[in-house]
């Protein structure tokens, strides 16, 4: 009885599709970059208010379009190969040495620690206690060790990132569930196999999470070296504008050592897509 | 047909003994737990084996043993005339994940424990047997398949082939297929009979599902509880090849019954 009914109801024309109404946000139906841009001019237009009835004192804060005048003149004397170039160049291979030492010594101390179990008991503990204390407090230190070039910026750098490489590589160690290791267990695989094969291409995930924070601190520990500690990089054109109230010319060199900062963790990101291609990361991505 | 997948492994003829527990028994030391208790178990070659019991009794902890993954606190283990004292190559085991590596290929992953056994280029070389197992398998042009594109089914299939490529002279598997849904764990199960009669293999299978025992196994060893022991092992002596269509015969229902009754009693003690 029941089919019969249900046959009767299925004929065409006697029955409508289901429609499902689907709840679309708007912001889904924006593009990126015109939903971008509508932030850069809010916050541009809010700057621009600001200043325009002098809510603030010019010293403190310039206008957007003094900022952009000095950003050109900047922009020129960087590309016409002048003294900022130079500045910039030495902060630059300050990041990268930094970061490379940091590579190299969180990679080392993540293995270890994550793989030992002596490393775990004994030195993972003062490795928790360093990170837990202010690290540019060590500046100082580094300056009077190391002097005024760039080896003291390069050794702050480096200690600031090595720590969150670090935890990411030793967490990373971690990260092989009990199936992988019983696997490579019944294969006979050695130890060194476990590490290389297993564990370490498991683990790349959290070691770039590691890479991407040490990036960011890299750059932060390269400028703080040099407010602390002078030399000819471009912390030191941002602390000479600034002790001139030069606060145009602050701004505009802030913002083109941000791209230093962008490129490095541009490639950071461009390496992990490379390497770690079987890892779809989604920053930001919503799933309807 | 590779000749290789279907020659005889171990040489024993099939029926002898293959592999010997005598009175195992194992607690583990962390917490005391009396996992497994004077467990003596044969099997013979050539022999499909299951072991079902309710959930903590030992099921697991057996395999690992037989494995050589971890040592019992007493008893005997003997594979092929030689005591198990450590992970074997002549052991091919499988779990209820597949464990397919993201980064390796799935030929490369079925190759893996040739990697690391004998290096890249060993390796290298056993891509064409590989490459055969797949085909055997049903999963002829996933070679270059990165595991992520293969669905729970195909995953598992890739697992066996891992397993078989060392050509193992006994197979364990923890559950292999409970993770897959009931349509394709039949056709899995099917499958797996039809590899372990080409290759003359010795099978031992955990499983929690009774019909799956039934309908794959010449004998039965069904577990009770706390400490784990073997309550009684069961002959099967349905034909074989074995169909799905067994399924419906007075004989397996009856043997199933049985089955579920020493469960029941060994729940109650
Ligand atoms: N590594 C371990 N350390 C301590 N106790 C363990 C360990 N592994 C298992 N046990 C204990 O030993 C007993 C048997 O565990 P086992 O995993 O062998 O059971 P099982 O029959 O496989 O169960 P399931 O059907 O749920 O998989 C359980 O009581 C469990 O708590
Ligand atoms: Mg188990």
């Amino acid at each position: 009885m029941t089919d019969v009914q249900v046959n009767q109801a299925s004929e065409p024309g006697t029955e409508q599709d289901t429609v499902w109404v689907q709840e679309v946000h708007f912001i889904d139906s924006v593009p990126r970059w015109i939903a971008m841009t509508f932030v850069f001019v809010v916050f541009i237009g809010t700057w621009h208010l600001v200043t325009a009835f002098e809510l603030v004192s010019p010293i403190i804060l310039p206008t957007p379009w003094e900022t952009l005048e000095d950003m050109v003149f900047v922009g020129k004397n960087l590309l016409s190969g002048g003294y900022m170039l130079g500045a910039l160049w030495i902060t630059f291979k300050e990041v990268v040495y930094g970061f490379a030492l940091a590579i190299a010594l969180g990679f080392s101390f993540g293995v270890l620690v994550g793989e030992t179990a002596f490393g775990e008991k004994a030195v993972m503990p003062y490795l928790v206690a360093i990170d837990t204390m202010p690290k540019v407090a060590f500046a100082p230190l580094f300056v009077a060790w190391l002097g005024f070039g760039i080896e003291s910026k390069v050794a702050l750098a480096a200690f600031i990132a090595t720590f969150p490489i670090v935890v990411g590589t030793a967490a990373g160690l971690h990260a092989a569930d009990e199936n992988a290791r019983m696997l490579f267990k019944t294969m006979g695989a050695s130890r060194m196999q476990t590490l290389i094969k297993m564990k370490l291409p498991t683990g790349l995930p959290q070691i770039f999470t590691g890479l991407k924070i040490g990036a960011v601190g890299v750059m932060a520990g390269a400028i703080t070296g040099e407010f602390l500690g002078g030399g000819k990089g471009f912390g030191e054109l941002i602390r000479v504008a600034a002790s001139q109230l030069n606060t145009p010319r602050v701004f505009s060199l802030i913002l083109y050592l941000s791209l230093v900062g962008l490129a490095v963790y541009a490639a950071v990101t461009w390496s992990q897509r490379k390497i770690v291609f079987w890892h779809k990361e989604r920053v930001g991505a919503h799933d309807h | 047909m590779n000749a290789a997948l279907a020659q005889d492994y171990s040489g024993a003829p099939l029926g002898a003994p293959v592999y010997e527990l005598n009175n195992v028994s194992k607690t583990y030391a962390r917490n005391l737990v009396v996992a497994l208790e004077d467990v003596s178990l044969t099997l013979r070659k050539g022999s499909f084996t299951s072991v079902i019991g309710s959930s903590g009794c030992g099921k697991s902890t057996l395999l690992k043993i037989m494995a050589g993954l971890i040592p019992p606190t007493k008893g005997r283990v003997v594979l092929q005339s030689k005591p198990v004292t450590g992970p074997r190559h002549d052991i091919g085991m499988m779990f209820q994940q597949a464990t397919l590596f993201p980064w390796k290929t799935a030929a490369e992953n079925i190759v893996l424990p040739i990697e690391i056994r004998d290096g890249k280029a060993a390796a290298k070389k056993a891509i064409d047997s590989a490459h055969d197992l797949l085909e055997m398998v049903g999963l002829e042009g996933f070679e270059n398949v990165y595991p992520n594109e293969l669905s729970g089914g195909m995953a598992q299939r890739a697992a066996i082939c891992r397993m078989l490529i060392t050509e193992p002279a006994v197979l364990l598997l923890d559950e292999p297929f409970s993770a897959l849904d009931e349509l394709s764990r039949d056709m899995m199960n099917m499958e797996l009979q039809r590899i372990c009669n080409e290759q003359h293999a010795t099978a031992f299978l955990v499983t929690h599902s009774i019909q799956e025992a039934v309908i794959l196994s010449d004998e039965i060893v069904v577990m009770k509880p706390r400490p784990g022991r073997i309550a009684e092992i069961v002959d099967v002596d349905l034909p074989r090849p074995r169909t799905l269509d067994m399924m419906t015969t007075p004989k397996f229902g009856e043997i199933v019954d049985y089955i579920r009754t020493l469960l029941d009693k060994g729940e109650d003690m």
